[in-house]
């Protein structure tokens, strides 16, 4: 499987990267659901207006943002050099390095390491990469369960159900939901559990503690990475995470390639704008920063995997592969009217929302992603937040091109929609035909009632199927201006 | 000054009484209007479904109808974004450098009507008369891709008898988006329920906007429930005077 330039994209049939359904079908479940609605409504706006708080204080923040897109495309353009240097400096500091094409090549890899250890558990920090390759579920094929130990994740993972959102990934779950969870899937948790939000967290608090006590093995993903000097960072705001990183004797961290930067200094930017941007902090409650192997000091064992799955693919297309200069912060999807009313399932993807519908595409290729690009109205919201100026509209417009393209490339018969296109391109292009065509549209006037067309023919009915459509004028301004001054060119 | 009027198809086809405002108000304030009968449309549709190439010959017609003007006028902010945001992208996407120079030259004397009042005519104060309590919605394109600001707002606060109320989550996009309307239309209608939600709730007569193609969207959903508001482009509101008010 390539894409047009002949990289390869994420494989089928492993993760979670791709739409099952197309999204408007997918849309339309969710937005039946009034709870899902209010949840996901309730939620964004909290964290929105947490964000714009903290962003509006610092006078500085647009020179951030400008500084944190800088400084990735810089390390994009330099990724292969940047990749290296990792490297060799976590190889020099007692770790090990793995290179994974794809998720297929990741999961083996990461199962075969925890195999080799014995270990039949492994406790996780919470990581958006181990998702999108399926990591779970491969463990588990080999025997080896998985904890998850951020308190969203672990809701997840209890509910047998899916994240919907980066940052929140059960933002689709109240406290009462959450609660039905806790009751039926932990075992010996006190039945008198009730839905306070500090009774719930100590529930899991008191569930976690006995995995982090036993497990021998942890599994991250990474922030960022360093590549002048090896180190890793996650951040974070439960503790959880710390847990993971410290207590086991192994320790297997698996990245996007896209993650590193390329100096030290450069994460100054960021942990400034990845915690305002997601959760609205000035900083995170805790950031985790490890480089290699310490000896009689934490982790005796350093595993890191680089992780392609599509990502050099992204990264040949001039327009979509800013799409890599994500940090995953979430703030797109918290301002986005689609993803507020559809939530994150919808995407199908484990990156929802705005950035998802642009990142997801590339990843698999356009056409295993075929409706995420146009699920958007274009408004621009998230490229007004977007912590390292991702221009999000730009790249949705971008990937419907590479799609039309490809459908034109592969079908030999056009759609109706290119057909439609078409003639509308031959029409207005010349001002003759598209005079004609305006005053033929007159012949609309006959379906008009009161002022108004309250039933048009497919594929405009899906207009109508909501909304009146307006009455075609007796006369079109053109013809209006010729009768007031005349024929001029 | 000599203006050009860029009237867009939309409102040539559908709502031709913009495009009349447009020439009143403009002709108002002592300018001459000027309507090069040879333009058809900016190609935005072609643009956001993906159809570029389907689009180039509608960027090249533009370019070819207007690179003589000195100041073109468009009264919708999403055409005007379109010209200045995609038109020299489409030509460069197409291979041809040459058109993307003219387009960039053309998309700088291209301005949406708020922005030629406030910024290119100097004025705010276009002695109107409007004796309505209105409610404005920003549209998606004039605040984030032209940046218009609150220039829309000045100049109805100016508007004699204008009672003009705040929309409450005035910035949220109405789900119109054009071919979203059609291709996603579940999610398009929840997002126009709210807006309209929002619009009621002000207990206005009008709510206007500077965009037809969003008025048509916001404008249909409140037809279809009888909500008896209009939807009212800023340039029909700017137009107005005591005689026909």
């Amino acid at each position: 499987m390539t894409t047009f330039l002949g990289f390869p994209t994420a494989p089928k049939g492993v993760g979670h990267l791709r739409t099952v359904q197309p999204f408007p079908v997918a849309a339309r479940q969710a937005l039946g659901d009034a709870q899902l609605r209010r949840n996901i409504g309730a939620a964004t706006a909290t964290i929105q207006a947490k964000r714009a708080n903290v962003t509006a204080e610092l006078p500085d923040w647009e020179a951030l943002r400008s500084a944190g897109q800088a400084v990735k495309a810089s390390a994009m353009r330099s990724l292969d050099r940047c990749l290296v240097e990792l490297e060799s400096q976590v190889q020099a500091r007692g770790g090990t390095v793995h290179w994974a094409r794809d998720a297929d090549e990741a999961n083996r890899i990461m199962t075969g390491l925890v195999a080799a250890t014995g270990a039949r558990e492994v406790v996780k920090v919470k990581s958006m990469v181990t998702d999108e390759i399926g990591l779970n579920e491969a463990l588990a094929a080999a025997g080896i369960t998985a904890h998850e130990t951020d308190l969203a994740e672990l809701i997840i993972q209890l509910g047998h159900d899916r994240p919907s959102h980066i940052l929140v990934p059960a933002i689709h779950r109240n406290r009462a939901e959450i609660r039905e969870i806790f009751l039926h899937e932990m075992a010996d948790v006190d039945p008198a559990l009730t839905d306070d939000p500090h009774a719930l967290a100590e529930a899991a608090r008191v569930y976690l503690r006995r995995r982090f006590l036993t497990a021998r093995v942890g599994i991250s993903g990474a922030n960022f990475a360093i590549a002048e000097t090896g180190t890793l960072c996650v951040v974070e705001s439960e503790g959880n995470g710390r847990m993971c990183l410290t207590l086991p004797d192994t320790l297997i961290t698996v990245m996007g390639i896209e993650k590193v930067l390329p100096s030290w200094n450069d994460l100054g930017v960021f942990l400034q704008l990845l915690p305002r941007s997601s959760t609205g902090e000035r900083m995170n409650p805790y950031t985790s920063m490890w480089t290699g192997v310490t000896p009689g000091d934490g982790p005796q064992h350093f595993h890191l995997v680089l992780l392609d799955n599509g990502r050099t693919a992204a990264l040949a297309d001039q327009t979509g592969r800013q799409a890599l200069h994500c940090i995953r912060c979430s703030a797109c999807m918290n301002v986005c009217p689609v993803y507020e009313r559809t939530g994150g399932h919808a995407y199908g993807s484990v990156y929802p929302g705005p950035i998802g519908a642009i990142i997801s595409p590339q990843l698999t290729g356009v056409e295993d992603n075929a409706t995420l690009p146009y699920a958007s109205s274009l408004c621009g919201a998230c490229a007004d937040v977007c912590p390292v100026k991702i221009d999000i509209p730009s790249v949705l417009v971008h990937l419907r091109a590479r799609h039309v393209e490809e459908v034109r490339r592969t079908h030999r018969q056009p759609s109706a929609e290119a057909v439609g296109m078409a003639a509308a391109s031959w029409v207005m292009a010349d001002p003759r035909r598209y005079s004609a065509a305006l005053r033929s549209a007159r012949i609309g006037r006959a379906l008009g009632r009161g002022g108004r067309i309250r039933l048009l023919p497919p594929p405009l009915s899906r207009w109508t199927s909501a909304r009146d459509a307006p009455v075609p004028p007796a006369q079109t301004f053109r013809d209006w201006w010729r009768d007031e001054h005349g024929d001029t060119p | 000054m000599r203006i050009t009027l860029f009237v867009t198809c939309l409102a040539d086809a559908l709502y031709p009484s913009v495009g009349q405002s447009t020439v009143t108000l403009l002709e108002r304030l002592g300018h001459q209007v000027e309507f090069p009968q040879a333009q058809t449309c900016c190609g935005q549709m072609h643009v956001n479904t993906g159809y570029q190439r389907d689009a180039l010959p509608l960027v090249r017609h533009y370019v070819e109808t207007f690179e003589h003007c000195d100041v073109i006028v468009a009264p919708s902010g999403s055409c005007a974004g379109s010209i200045r945001h995609q038109h020299a992208m489409v030509a460069r996407g197409q291979g041809d450098e040459k058109l993307a120079r003219r387009a960039e030259a053309v998309a700088a004397r291209t301005f949406e009507l708020s922005q030629l009042l406030v910024d290119v005519l100097g004025v705010e104060d276009v002695g109107a008369f409007y004796p309505h309590r209105v409610t404005y919605h920003p549209t998606c394109h004039s605040m984030r891709m032209l940046r218009v600001g609150d220039r829309p707002l000045r100049l109805l606060r100016r508007v004699a008898g204008l009672d003009l109320v705040e929309l409450p989550d005035a910035d949220v996009c109405c789900g119109f988006g054009g071919t979203f309307a059609l291709k996603n239309y579940d999610t398009s209608t929840a997002m126009l329920a709210d807006k309209m939600r929002n619009i009621l709730d002000t207990h206005a007569e009008v709510c206007s906007a500077g965009d037809s193609s969003c008025l048509m969207h916001i404008g249909g959903g409140l037809s279809r429930l009888r909500a008896g508001v209009r939807t009212v482009h800023l340039a029909e509101i700017l137009a107005s005077q005591r005689e026909q008010a």
